[in-house]
């Protein structure tokens, strides 16, 4: 048995539920609140970003934090290792074709 | 009456005593004098008539009103012991789906009419009785075991409660919440075996209607279809009384939340 056991099971219960509520519902309550269009920006950004660069579904998360007022909406984009840079057989979209 | 207030017993979690409590509840208020209705919401598992002690009386039920099968006074039933108290019971057979939104408003209405307080009996879950059943609620009386996953779903629910019932949706003033705590052992807490009524408060964050002991009282009362509230010397019916005197705005100490103090003479026998 390992010192963090030891001190595990010197624990009360009570106090171990107590902990592990306190993070449970405060993580439910992050979940709960998240707004419900993130699934979707997650979406419409892939699709964005996949005209340019080859990105999968996993290389991209977006996260919502509260810091006391502030909302943080962080967005995360792994590009892939060799082309970060546009695609030369990928033509430019339309629109900016335009003159 | 204009000034009707329908509670909804509600929890999450099923099996932590809801139609115990809605069974207490309504004969506490009706024995206070209020005309109370109390309606069991759980369509196809229907238990409040057999708390109640009145299963043998059922003819007609909610859906069967909703249905318009059965007149609102044919389908209420009237407790013997108690004056002012009318059970509404739920169908056995039909499925939750059959409690339509309007089918529920439209008979809510009508005993609005009569009663003075209408306590709705939630199913378990989050599905669709549960919604039916918080939707229109004016208070909410949220049960809560002192168990992690009673105390998780008991949230849940607040969630829901302030997001989505008739009150927010017509941007009034949101559903009252009340607490109330049920098999509480006071001896187990003070070992550390058992989250503490302060402990619980502190992670749901809502006022405490009251705190029910753990007690033999309560399988003897449904076992005899006696609300146990009508046990006027069990802890259990005593910590009833109090949370209706509270709901009712009265200011009652806390009881049966500290170990009991055990006599020099227990002590010495080891008995309880």
């Amino acid at each position: 048995m390992g010192l963090f056991d030891y001190f595990n099971a010197n624990r009360k219960s009570a106090e171990v539920a107590k902990e592990r509520l306190s993070i449970l519902i405060t993580r439910d309550k992050i979940q709960r609140d998240r707004p419900s269009f993130l699934p979707q920006l997650q979406d419409e950004l892939l699709a964005v970003i996949k005209k340019y660069v080859d990105i999968n579904q996993d290389d991209i998360s977006i996260t919502l934090d509260r810091e006391q007022d502030c909302e943080i909406l962080e967005l995360n984009i792994t590009l892939p290792e060799k082309s970060c840079q546009q695609r030369e057989d990928k033509p430019l979209p339309e629109r900016e074709r335009e003159p | 009456m204009t000034n009707t207030k329908i509670i909804v017993i509600t929890s999450g979690k099923g099996g932590v005593g809801k139609t115990t409590t809605s069974a207490a509840f309504a004969m506490g208020l009706a024995l206070e004098g209020h005309k109370t209705a109390v309606v069991d919401f759980d369509v196809g598992l229907r238990n409040l008539d057999l708390i109640m002690g009145c299963e043998r009386r059922v003819v007609y039920d909610f859906v069967n009103v909703i249905n318009k099968e059965a007149r609102l006074n044919q389908a209420l039933i009237r407790d013997k012991r108690t004056e002012n108290l009318y059970i509404l019971p739920a169908s056995q057979t039909k499925d939750k789906e059959s409690l339509t939104m309007e089918g529920v408003e439209t008979v809510l209405n009508e005993l609005k009419e009569t009663f003075d307080y209408i306590v709705c009996d939630s199913p378990a879950g989050i599905e669709h009785g549960a919604f039916m059943a918080m939707y229109f609620a004016d208070e909410a009386v949220v049960v809560t075991n002192p168990e992690i996953s009673s105390v998780r779903d008991s949230d849940r629910i607040l969630g829901l409660l302030a997001s989505k019932t008739k009150r927010v949706v017509e941007n009034r003033t949101p559903v009252k919440e009340h607490l109330l705590l049920t098999r509480y052992s006071p001896e187990r807490v003070s070992r550390g075996e058992m989250l503490s009524v302060k402990d619980i408060q502190e992670i749901l964050s809502i006022p405490l209607l009251g705190v029910i002991p753990e007690s033999e009282a309560v399988l003897t009362a449904s076992n005899q279809g006696v609300p146990v509230i009508a046990n006027r010397n069990s802890d259990a019916g005593m910590a009833y009384q109090d949370c209706v005197a509270r709901f009712l705005g009265e200011d009652i100490e806390m009881r049966f939340i500290d170990p009991k103090k055990k006599s020099i003479f227990s002590k010495f026998f080891g008995g309880n």
